[in-house]
């Protein structure tokens, strides 16, 4: 039972098709439940930035003359240390956006993990503390935390990611059964007067293969993005580890030298790159004993390839410029493509019509099988009552 | 062999036109702002339209042909 009811296949083998068609129908029903569910939490989160200002959520950088001064990265750890007395250092990001306000992580230690660790901004000139709330709770965290790992931690992140390689199937099976069913039809035929199923069945075909190409992009990147977890603890044994290695038996650190001067260091063997982010020494993201300032592109391209510089956090020697291995550049390219915040609004707002018309796609599909089953079930028990 | 390729490209055809015009847009906002993101409208645009435009109930012109072709 292909779910489907195909009566006029003779070009492609009509056991062909039912065996595109059953892939089709399983690998969907599958999945269709996770994406809707990607597709609607995914759906303000494409605006997340919108909401976060108009709920008040963004914090407010105070307009200062423009050449005010900067305090060094030293002086803001301090501030930052002020700020929440018992925690340490995790992360500096900057952003074009804000230049004025440096991204701030910190937790009780630097290896906690991302989802207990607190986030807010420090104004560059002053020090001064700004909250960023929604970055630490309520509705759009919780919608992120839905769309990263339904709360389920690795194996959430996994299950989605075994959920978006189905939707890849799905969407490939799907392309293939799409000559089958238009081989009479025009290009973007919706019966509209013969029934509401075959209208249905229509749209389906039609919002399927034209949204395609993006459907695939953000599953892909979707998937890559969900198995982050993985190719950071890969990059970690291939990479980190190698160039940490006469660290392995070095006692820990009790005292970090400052900071002051990471983006000098970093900028001088890195000419022509900016920083994105600084990892203080025990996170994933640098070693017990380095500081690692990750260096981003100066082309629009390039901007999305992190080059990370390992400082020793005692010395402030360089101790390696890292090679990027090719996972962590497709990790670092799949951001923009899976996030759809690389065109400005009109690209958001064509995000999310995209979006919402792949969950027309997924409650269609769901639509088409029932009513198939629902046919298919008199027939059944009609040919059982004979038998 | 003949008649399915003709079938083929009947039916792949203008997918396959939206399926290039979808892959530019979405690659060229990564090289660069302004222009680069009004091609990424533009490719990224036209599935959306011809999506919303199969949602849409059919306008009279395109049932007065219909009603031609029966």
């Amino acid at each position: 039972m292909d779910g489907f009811g195909f009566s006029e296949g003779h070009e492609m083998k009509s056991k062909t098709i039912r065996r595109w068609s059953a892939v089709h129908t399983w690998t969907s029903l599958v999945c269709t439940v996770f994406l809707l569910l990607l597709a609607l939490t995914g759906l303000p989160l494409i605006f997340h930035h919108e909401i976060d200002h108009l709920l008040g959520n963004a914090p407010e950088v105070k307009a200062m003359p423009a050449d005010t001064p900067h305090l060094n990265l030293q002086q803001l750890a301090e501030a930052a240390e002020r700020h929440r007395p018992g925690e340490v250092m995790q992360y500096f990001g900057f952003e074009d956006d804000e230049p004025n306000a440096v991204l701030t992580i910190m937790a009780a230690t630097a290896g906690t993990e991302p989802n207990s660790s607190h986030t807010f901004m420090l104004d560059a000139r002053t020090g001064e503390a700004l909250e960023t709330p929604s970055a630490n709770g309520g509705f759009m965290l919780t919608m992120l935390r839905l769309h990263v790992d339904m709360f389920a931690g690795l194996s959430g992140k996994l299950l989605l990611a075994l959920m978006g390689v189905l939707f890849v199937v799905a969407i490939v099976s799907g392309t293939v059964l799409y000559l089958p069913f238009m081989r009479r039809l025009k290009f973007a035929t919706v019966r509209q007067d013969k029934s509401t199923r075959l209208r249905w069945l229509d749209l389906h075909n039609l919002i399927g293969v034209v949204t395609l190409t993006w459907a695939l992009v953000v599953g892909v990147t979707g998937v890559v993005s969900a198995s982050a977890d993985l190719i950071i603890a890969a990059w970690r044994n291939d990479s980190l580890s190698a160039m940490v290695a006469p660290y392995r038996d070095a006692p820990p650190l009790t005292q970090l030298a400052p900071a002051t001067r990471l983006l000098d260091i970093a900028e001088e063997v890195a000419p022509g790159m900016q920083a994105d982010f600084i990892a203080f020494p025990g996170t994933r993201f640098s070693s017990e004993h380095h500081y690692a300032v990750f260096m981003k592109g100066s082309t629009h391209l390039t901007s999305h390839l992190l080059t990370p510089v390992l400082i020793d956090a005692s010395t402030l020697q360089v101790t390696a410029v890292a090679e990027r291995p090719w996972y962590m550049d497709a990790m670092g390219m799949s951001q923009p493509l899976h996030f759809g915040d690389y065109g400005g609004m009109p690209m958001k707002i064509l995000w999310a019509t995209l979006d919402v018309l792949t969950i027309i796609v997924l409650g269609s599909g769901v639509y088409l099988w029932v009513v198939r089953r629902k046919a298919a079930r008199p027939v059944l028990e009609k040919a059982e009552s004979v038998a | 062999m003949k008649p399915r390729q003709s079938n083929f490209w009947k039916v792949f055809s203008t997918p396959i036109v939206i399926a290039l015009f979808s892959a530019a847009g979405l690659f060229a906002a990564l090289l660069g702002d302004g222009v680069w993101d009004s091609l990424s409208w533009l490719g990224l645009g036209i599935p959306a339209a011809v999506a919303l435009r199969g949602l849409l109930p059919p306008c009279r012109s395109e049932l007065a042909r219909d009603g031609r072709q029966r």
